[in-house]
């Protein structure tokens, strides 16, 4: 029972180290060949790789025992439930609470109302505000985006035609939003989708997929973490120009 | 070994702190508004002590390795000192050729880590029946992201402008979406957003901002935007071309 537990952890630890190996043979070429100085407190990289290792181990461990199963069961309690509104108010939170409590979201926001008013387009005490708004305007958009993709998904609608007319649309805003505002609404696209958002959406899309007749999971459940990339460039831009212009 | 503890403390609360949102959610609507019990209730708590912790455990593990040494490499990598050979300051484009070497290889190390990656990776064998392997989606978003990097790291060399870049890369996605086999457009989209999480974007920010404040004539707080733009970008474009080849594969068989 015990040698069969600890050849089970060793596998796992064992996988989860794989991941890592690209890591530590990128940091190992160029310190050692190319940068060429001594590692700065050595003993605490090593610990803290071991840490990695592990909780990469539980991580997966957990999304397959957890995470999951919840979205899998939200999705299939929802759709027997019969309800739109409900399916409907439970993507949008899901987009919306994840992204307003996002810490690489707030980082950004702040940085982007410090350059705004380094700029001199943004008087320093609307900082705050600014940085507030901008916050609210991607979390908004996340939840917007994965309400589209559960209707998406619903209606059997082509994921190509929405994402190719959003891709438009950014380009055409592009050529009238203001500067100061273009580059962090391409990057903010980047930033909104976190670790534990990931799995729920995509076991969310999966599912719906799964459940409701004649659509496929692997065509129709894939495609709600693309939304949440793209309309945050699109109202990103929309508010630059709503506070710029 | 206190101040450890304290630390672990710390990044458990803000992990929980995190989460907490989604837990309301999903609570609110299991009690509220489904009126049913969570099958396998017990099993899913323990999945998600799972989840914070390994989460916590992952985020300080970073902390303490490979951040701290992304940001050390990459303002050595970009030091003027290290740059210039013969002590010439006026750099091209391509004396920055470490640079644009090691923002590939971290992007491609770092993506092949990405839990968020893995999660979806998963997902996508278990969906395909195993005909989209795990270690084949990862790779080829990893690619992505590589690319991606090196081209954004020369833009900020370079200065040119971010918007021509990203009209150039949805032109190609367009264009591939209209060959590519149609099964795999919604993951190869997805690609996209989920590269930019937990271990990337702090290290693409570290290479970004060291890079534009040492190049010379350009802006750190306008210049470094764009990194991840780009590695959102480009893993659209390599996993629609993974899926292309593999369509060419499949046929030729």
């Amino acid at each position: 029972m015990i040698i069969k537990l600890t050849k089970v952890l060793f596998s796992k630890l064992y996988s989860a180290f794989k991941d890592l190996i690209p890591i530590i043979a990128v940091v190992a070429f160029f310190q050692l060949l190319v940068i060429r100085q001594p590692l700065p407190d050595f003993g605490n990289v090593v610990f803290g790789a071991l840490l990695v290792v592990i909780g990469l181990m539980l991580f997966i461990e957990g999304l397959e025992i957890a995470l999951f199963p919840i979205g899998e069961a939200m999705a299939d309690a929802l759709t027997r439930k019969g309800s739109l509104f409900w399916l409907s108010l439970f993507a949008f939170g899901i987009g919306f609470s994840t992204t307003i409590a996002e810490p690489a979201l707030t980082a950004v926001a702040i940085e982007a109302g410090r350059v705004a008013s380094q700029g001199g387009v943004l008087s320093a005490e609307r900082v705050d505000d600014y940085a507030l708004g901008l916050r609210l305007t991607v979390a908004i958009s996340v939840g917007f985006a994965i309400w589209i993709g559960v209707l998406r998904i619903l209606k059997g609608w082509p994921i190509y035609y929405l994402m190719i007319g959003g891709y438009i649309l950014v380009m055409l805003i592009t050529i009238i939003a203001p500067d100061e505002i273009i580059g962090i609404a391409y990057d903010v696209g980047g930033v909104t989708t976190s670790t534990i958002t990931v799995p729920l959406v995509t076991a969310l899309g999966v599912g719906l997929a799964t459940t409701i007749k004649g659509r496929s999971p692997l065509t129709d459940g894939f495609g709600l973490i693309a939304f949440a990339s793209l309309t945050p460039m699109i109202f990103v831009m929309l508010y630059g120009i709503l506070i710029f212009m | 070994m206190i101040a450890y503890l304290e630390e672990m403390m710390d990044v458990l609360l803000s992990t929980l702190w995190d989460v907490a949102p989604i837990v309301l959610l999903i609570f609110f609507f299991q009690v509220f508004i489904l009126r049913q019990p969570v099958p396998n209730l017990r099993r899913v708590l323990i999945g998600s002590v799972y989840v914070v912790l390994g989460l916590a455990l992952f985020l300080m593990g970073l902390e303490k390795s490979l951040f701290p040494l992304g940001e050390i490499m990459a303002s050595q990598l970009s030091d003027p000192a290290f740059i210039s050979v013969d002590g010439n300051q006026d750099f091209l484009w391509y004396h920055y050729y470490w640079i644009y070497l090691f923002a590939a290889s971290i992007g491609f190390a770092t993506t092949i880590a990405e839990p968020s990656l893995i999660a979806v990776a998963i997902k996508a064998n278990e969906v395909s029946g195993g005909s989209i392997t795990n270690w084949g989606l990862r790779i080829a978003v990893a690619l992505g992201v590589a690319f991606a990097l090196a081209v954004g790291s020369y833009r900020i060399v370079s200065g040119t402008p971010l918007y021509l870049y990203i009209l150039v890369g949805y032109c190609i996605v367009v264009v591939q979406t209209i060959f590519a086999p149609k099964g795999l457009i919604a993951l190869a989209y997805d690609s996209g957003g989920v590269t930019t999480s937990t271990v990337t974007v702090p290290i693409v920010a570290a290479l970004g901002l060291g890079l534009s404040s040492a190049v010379p004539g350009s802006n750190p707080a306008v210049d470094g935007f764009g990194l991840i733009a780009f590695a959102s970008l480009f893993p659209i474009i390599s996993v629609l071309a993974y899926a292309q080849f593999r369509n060419i594969l499949l046929r030729s068989k």
